[in-house]
């Protein structure tokens, strides 16, 4: 065939087009399969029994009641027998095993909400009706603790509720406090939050007893991980059991971590030798799935005349809930590895209290560790602006790191890798994003605002995130004989678009459609190795990945067009899912190709059977995207409601695979940092008992609360750590939301300092506002 | 309470011969027994929305209505948008509006549109966009959903309404 017109423009130039979404057809056709909505035959229905209670001995589970209803089996932590701990995937901090939480309570409870027992029923209602009628007695034998300044406790005879104290440094902080011009000294907290993501958790298990095979459905994030634990857990081969992953409706870092609840599926499945499926309910969600967030922060500043800074002390008490879950202190410990962000800080010194409370267990939530020590920093660097009676942003450029001094060696540590800083322009990006915004403009619409009377005001926070976590990623990229391409990975999808951006990767490197790609996730019998979705690391990992194995299958496929196109193979184009010979414009089909080399096809030669490629990528380091969040908000002065009026968020993303997504990705993260600044928290009674475990009471922002928010995605310092230049992007509308909001409502009151904690709810200002003019402190 | 009582639900324009107990929810009736699993399940006491669903042209929240409450109505769900393979103008706008993420919300927030704008095709984008308030999306920011939102709506102002097949 000839193609008399070969396009000028390369058709098959996807990287950089905000294309609609390979995964967004079933989804609005009602034809997404989420864990929910699977069934096996004969299966059970498991309902977890939690505590009522905050603290205490457990005395008595009377079951008698549900025991007696037919059809329903009931197992205890004594019925249940000796069960390994869910293990840690963080692991460089050592110490912390007492800490882990058992599957079902063992003796003690220690938070509202922890599984006491587990029963099957034949139909969910009736697994419900009988686990209401099961009672367990606790006697309350020490208050809970609830604060973690308080002092530590006891968790077990001889171990403190402190397991560890994480410290970081380097520098002459003394030194550099006793030569300082000015020391600036802050109290800062941010509120308990958590992912919520609007599909609850669940899972369905089915074991095969002929085979001696499991498999587990509604898996998400870390599938082999969690095949591999669950393997050693229960005493079989990896080989034994394959994880699946469905549909997900959301993750944010809480979900898809290996739960009590998915051990105990697994296990009524083994046991009780039928299919066994749990869903959880909204309230149990609240009170089960992670936590994250709550922090304390007491950070001091020494700055020399001219307002650079010399040292920062922080000491940070990290709220970790009732145990140790997956994460080990990995959210306590980044917080305090990556709390400088942008600013060049000579000497530091920082140490996180690590502790225990009454709560439901803490661990990652999108951004975890930079929310709150995003806030906490640009506080900081707002102090320290008003002390010196100094332009906050030209504070913010003296202290800066220059593009010249990249790569810059941190000289600290976060999830178990050097902290360095591997590009950026930070300078440049917030000139960028105060012309983007208006931000003169804005100041002066807010001046004469407040000059008539409004309470208006603009925040800024600048953030450095982090992305493309390592080690490794695996991906096989296979063509099939009828031209559609398969992409096979060992990450998940947890709803970000991941499918469509591993897509566009492989299409554009292949000279495809990106619409006859089908990217498999999240599947532990469809490839050997994998590590996720989380960190911001699929577009990295995963895209690079990718790029490597087309890129192979790429000059094979073009070895074979040459030949059946009679051409030389440097005068062979692949664009539009086919070869092209650019001397003639005779070209074959990608699908032509590959069946050219069948195992049996004459054609084929001596190559290389199939059209099928893997490749791996390794990196050792992450990559450090930045941007700036600038609200505008006004704030009612008799009702204590802050209204966001207006918003802006600039962020350099290394390279843009697809813009619409990367603003989805920042808009839907700007959502839940919204809530975490003015809305959403975990409340507690002074007993433990959970105040926020309806959505009536832990309050997620709705269309009403999202202002109109502008983007601006930049591309200006690509990560020289991936060829692509590629960095992440589900993190960065979450970062400085709580820093910016803050800001702004400190300018809107015209109380400098006046945020002092998240989330900034009415009742918190109004308290606030009076302690403020009383000339109190935090 | 346990004992299943015989009922019909007519379900975009079929009708399911069902069994199921008084107190089982509509919800779970259009999951469970109509074998329609479009409807999601997000709380459960009718604060999210994920499980709106059209009766009779009116957006409600299936966790909050018994099965056996809806017979005899004319019950709408999001596999009754599309024509076959030809998805509806509003299905079309949320993919190009890239209004869903995780997709979870997204069958509650169509029916909650196609709903409204069933019963009011002459509402103020005000009025829209204070209806959508009544449901919560944890992915996307809202601001897509609403601009699919009143592309719908205009396209409901220029366009006169087929009856639902």
């Amino acid at each position: 065939m000839t193609d008399a017109t070969l396009p000028n423009a390369r058709r098959s130039a996807w990287i950089g087009q905000s294309v609609t979404r390979l995964e967004d057809r079933p989804l609005v056709a009602g034809l997404g399969r989420f864990v929910a909505d699977m069934d096996r035959p004969r299966q059970l229905h498991a309902r977890i029994v939690r505590s009522p209670h905050a603290t205490g001995r457990i005395t008595d589970i009377d079951c008698a009641e549900a025991d007696a209803m037919p059809g329903v089996t009931v197992w205890t932590a004594e019925r249940l027998g000796e069960v390994p701990r869910i293990p840690f995937r963080a692991t460089k901090i050592s110490g912390l095993e007492p800490y882990v939480q058992p599957v079902l309570a063992v003796e003690r409870v220690r938070y509202v909400g922890e599984p006491v027992a587990i029963v099957f029923a034949e139909d969910p209602y009736v697994a419900e009706d009988a686990a209401e009628t099961i009672f367990v007695d606790v006697e309350d034998d020490n208050p809970p603790i609830l604060d973690a300044r308080a002092a530590p406790g006891t968790f077990l005879p001889g171990i403190s509720t402190e397991p560890v104290v994480v410290e970081k440094g380097y520098g002459d902080v003394e030194a550099a406090f006793a030569a300082a011009a000015h020391v600036v000294e802050l109290d800062l907290a941010t509120g308990r939050h958590s992912g919520i993501p609007m599909e609850p958790r669940g899972a369905l298990a089915e074991w095969d007893a002929g085979r001696g095979h499991l498999d587990l459905w509604g898996a998400t994030k870390r599938p082999h991980w969690n095949r591999d634990r669950l393997a050693e857990m229960f005493g079989l081969s990896p080989t034994c059991i394959d994880l699946h992953e469905p549909h997900v409706g959301g993750g944010f870092g809480i979900r898809g971590e290996l739960y009590p609840e998915d051990v105990l599926v697994c296990m009524g499945a083994m046991r009780l030798r039928r299919p066994v499926k749990w869903v959880e309910d909204r309230r149990e969600h609240m009170m089960a799935a992670n936590h994250s967030r709550e922090q304390q922060h007491l950070i001091r500043a020494a700055v020399d005349a001219d307002g650079h800074i010399l040292a920062i002390d922080e000491t940070l008490h990290h709220d970790q809930g009732a145990y140790v879950r997956t994460h080990g202190a990995r959210v306590a410990d980044m917080s305090i590895g990556l709390l400088l962000g942008p600013y060049r800080v000579p000497a530091y010194a920082a140490r996180a209290h690590f502790r225990l409370t009454a709560k439901t267990p803490a661990a990652t939530y999108r951004a975890p560790g930079r929310f709150e020590g995003s806030f906490v920093r640009e506080r900081l660097m707002d102090a320290i602006a008003q002390r010196l009676a100094m332009d906050p942003l030209e504070l913010r450029r003296r202290n800066f790191i220059g593009t010249s001094e990249m790569p810059y060696q941190r000289g600290l540590t976060a999830l178990e890798s050097e902290v360095v800083l591997d590009s950026g322009d930070y300078d440049g990006l917030l000139t960028k994003a105060q012309d983007f915004c208006g931000w003169n403009d804005m100041q002066a619409e807010a001046a004469a605002r407040r000059a008539a009377g409004e309470a208006v005001g603009i925040g800024l926070g600048f953030f450095v995130e982090k992305s493309g976590l390592g080690p490794s990623e695996l991906v096989r990229v296979t063509i099939a004989t009828d031209g559609e391409i398969e992409i096979v990975t060992g990450a998940a999808s947890l709803g970000q678009g991941m499918e469509t951006a591993i897509a566009q990767i492989a299409a554009d490197t292949l000279g495809a459609d990106y619409t006859a790609c089908r990217v498999i996730h999240g599947q532990t019998d469809r490839i050997t190795h994998g590590w996720g979705a989380h960190a911001s690391r699929v577009t990295v990992m995963t895209g690079e990945a990718t790029r490597r194995a087309a890129t192979e299958l790429h000059d094979r496929a073009r070895d074979m067009a040459a030949e059946l196109l009679d051409a030389l193979p440097t005068d062979v184009i692949l664009d539009g899912g086919r070869a092209t010979n650019t001397a003639t414009g005779d070209h074959v089909t990608l699908g032509q190709i590959a069946a050219a080399l069948d195992p049996v096809s004459p054609r084929r030669g001596d190559r290389q059977p199939g059209l099928s490629a893997e490749a791996w990528f390794h990196n050792t380091h992450m990559n450090y995207p930045y941007g700036a969040h600038i609200a505008m908000v006004a704030v009612d002065t008799e009702t204590g409601r802050t209204t966001v009026e207006r918003y802006a968020i600039s962020y350099d993303v290394g390279r843009a695979v697809n813009p619409a997504m990367i603003e989805g990705q920042i808009l839907g993260g700007l959502a839940q940092g919204l809530g975490g600044a003015l809305l959403e928290e975990f409340r507690y009674d002074q007993d433990g008992q959970p105040l926020s475990v309806t959505f009536a009471d832990y309050l997620m922002p709705s269309s009403a609360e999202m202002p109109e928010v502008a983007i601006q995605i930049l591309e200006d310092a690509p990560s020289p750590l991936n060829p692509l230049g590629l960095k992440g992007s589900g993190e960065a509308g979450v970062t400085a939301a709580g820093a910016a909001i803050a800001a702004a409502i400190d300018d809107a009151l015209q109380r400098p300092g006046l945020v002092t904690r998240l989330p900034v709810t009415p009742q918190y200002l109004h308290a606030r506002l009076a302690q403020f003019d009383a000339g109190g402190d935090a | 309470m346990t004992d299943k009582t015989a009922i019909t639900l007519t379900v975009n324009g079929s009708d399911h011969h069902i069994a199921c107990a008084p107190r089982k929810t509509l919800a779970d009736a259009l999951r469970e027994d109509c074998g329609l699993t479009g409807t999601h399940l997000g709380c459960e006491h009718g604060v999210c929305g994920a499980c709106t669903i059209t009766v009779n042209d009116a957006p409600v929240r299936s966790c909050l209505m018994f099965a056996v409450q809806a017979e005899g109505g004319d019950i709408r769900t999001v596999e009754g948008l599309a024509k076959g393979d030809d998805l509806s103008p509003l299905q079309q706008f949320f993919i190009d509006e890239h209004a869903l993420q995780c997709g979870y919300c997204t069958p509650g927030f169509l029916m909650l549109i196609e709903g409204t704008l069933r019963q009011t095709p002459d509402i103020s984008e005000d009025e829209l966009d204070e209806i959508l308030s009544s449901n919560l999306c944890r992915c996307t920011g809202y601001r897509n959903i609403l601009r699919a939102a009143r592309r719908a709506l205009d396209h409901a102002r220029t366009t006169t309404p087929e009856p639902a097949a």
